[in-house]
């Protein structure tokens, strides 16, 4: 099981309260969690990644674990305590911009 | 009983301004869509209760919106709340915001590049839509235009959108250019009298029209003068900023260019100047009585660089000669230390028997006229800058 926080706008956005849980199977990757959050949340599509060219909006993070995955590949395994469901996997709207 | 709604886009979200006939007490609701922008509003002209927004974001792109309660409540097409989200296969079926440009061999258009700031050339890049403009008979076909320019139609109420690519892909597309605000396409027009025949306009490209119901397009920017571009009356390359009609005379035009009034007689082959004695002619939106073909109206503002009225006063001018004589409209608006600015698409007309004239500005506030113009109130003051301003006339 793998925990999601969501950024507010996109939690509203989806009828969303709290964090998500998605199961998903073998190793979770940004890639496989992307998929499956937007398959059970379709009103989510395109809001993370780019519809067309499917990379991360260029204003979202992705953080686990205190560390920026955002430029991590997508297909790289999440950390250990991601997968085992002790630490969420955060989607972070970019909190710099002057 | 008769009345007005005012669906109102800023920068931070949706609001929908109600009133009776007499337009004197205004129901103010929202936001809806809080924190995003909303560039645009607009109901079907045949079902006034459906209504479509362009919700977008920096942060998280583009969203449609859709009411079918006159705005009380919404949802994204596709994924009204309660019902399935997705099909037998497992695949979501919301593709509500997903704005792909149309390269197919069978309908697309290759994806191109078109003049970019430095005179490079640069790819064409989805990032959000600017207007929205339901059919005139069908709620569930409207027309979407996009920024980087491109004209998208949905025929199942907002679920899915397909490109009519012959715009994008005109031959000229290399030469066109992004304006200030990136390269919109901010205006479309549809003749009541010919459903095959389409207008739109783009930031800077110009004005286009199709007479095949949106399969292809022609320029018709002849009569325009841009000072700074390399040659000023090019057939493509402009920065239009607005164009109405009246619907009861569809083949005469009215533009508001980045400089210039103009007006065409004939469907928009040919413009003239007609700016007249107007202290400015630089401004964004322009609009039509209702009942009144020759009555019109625009709000300059300073120059291309200084975004605000003139002297700090804020402004209206109509001409009740389809242009060139102008006549200065200030009672009600402030007239000293005011600059806000009013956008594109930030004036409004209803078709109530005594037309109603509506506008709103960066600095939050909307006004109205039930008297022509002659003499105006604020119906709110501080939402957040005003985008957008659509009026619904409810019988």
């Amino acid at each position: 099981m793998i925990r999601v926080i969501l950024p507010p706008h996109l939690r509203v956005l989806a009828h969303i309260e709290g964090e998500v849980r998605l199961d998903i199977q073998g190793q979770a990757t940004q890639r496989s969690v992307i998929d499956t959050l937007e398959a059970s949340y379709p009103a989510l599509s395109g809001t993370i990644r780019d519809h067309t060219t499917q990379k991360r909006r260029a204003l979202l993070r992705f953080y686990a674990c205190e560390e920026d995955l955002s430029n991590e590949s997508p297909d790289t395994p999440l950390p250990k305590a991601v997968q085992n469901g002790e630490e969420p996997f955060l989607v972070i709207a970019a909190v710099a911009g002057g | 009983m008769s009345g007005v709604r005012l669906l109102v886009g800023t920068r931070k979200g949706a609001f929908i301004l109600a009133s009776n006939a007499k337009r004197e007490q205004w129901e103010v609701k929202g936001p809806h869509f809080g924190g995003w922008e909303v560039y645009h509003m607009k109901g079907s002209p045949v079902a006034p209760n459906r209504i479509y927004a362009s919700q977008s974001s920096g942060f998280f792109g583009q969203i449609i919106q859709r009411s079918d309660d006159g705005g009380e409540t919404w949802y994204q097409p596709g994924l009204k709340p309660g019902e399935p989200t997705k099909n037998e296969a497992g695949l979501p079926l919301d593709e509500s915001n997903k704005f792909v440009y149309d390269t197919s061999q069978t309908t697309g258009k290759p994806l191109t590049t078109h003049q970019w700031f430095d005179g490079s050339q640069h790819p064409w890049e989805f990032k959000r839509v600017w207007h929205l403009e339901p059919s005139l008979n069908d709620p569930n076909t409207v027309y979407a235009g996009v920024e980087d320019a491109a004209l998208f139609r949905t025929t199942d109420g907002g679920k899915t959108w397909h490109e009519l690519a012959g715009l994008r892909g005109h031959p000229s597309g290399s030469q066109w250019a992004p304006g200030a605000g990136g390269m919109c396409l901010h205006t479309i027009l549809l003749d009541p009298t010919n459903p095959r025949r389409i207008y739109t306009a783009i930031s800077a490209a110009g004005a286009f029209r199709s007479d095949d119901a949106g399969a292809q397009w022609k320029p018709i920017n002849r009569g325009l003068l841009s000072k700074y571009i390399p040659k000023p009356d090019a057939e493509v390359g402009h920065c239009v900023h607005k164009i109405a009609m009246h619907p009861s005379r569809p083949n005469v035009l009215f533009m508001q260019k980045h400089w210039d009034v103009m007006r065409s007689n004939d469907s928009g082959e040919s413009w003239q100047e007609v700016s007249g004695n107007l202290p400015t002619d630089f401004g964004f939106p322009i609009a039509v009585h209702a009942h009144e073909p020759e009555t019109i109206y625009v709000i300059p503002v300073k120059s291309d660089g200084e975004h605000y009225p003139l002297e700090g006063k804020l402004r209206v001018y109509r001409s009740r000669k389809g242009g060139n004589e102008w006549e200065e409209l200030t009672k009600g608006l402030p007239q000293r230390d005011c600059y806000v600015d009013i956008l594109r698409d930030s004036m409004a007309v209803d078709s109530l028997d005594q037309c109603g004239l509506y506008f709103g500005t960066t600095g939050g506030q909307v006004y109205s006229s039930v008297d022509d113009g002659d003499s105006w109130n604020p119906i709110v003051r501080d939402l957040p800058p005003v985008v957008s301003v659509e009026a619904q006339t409810l019988q």
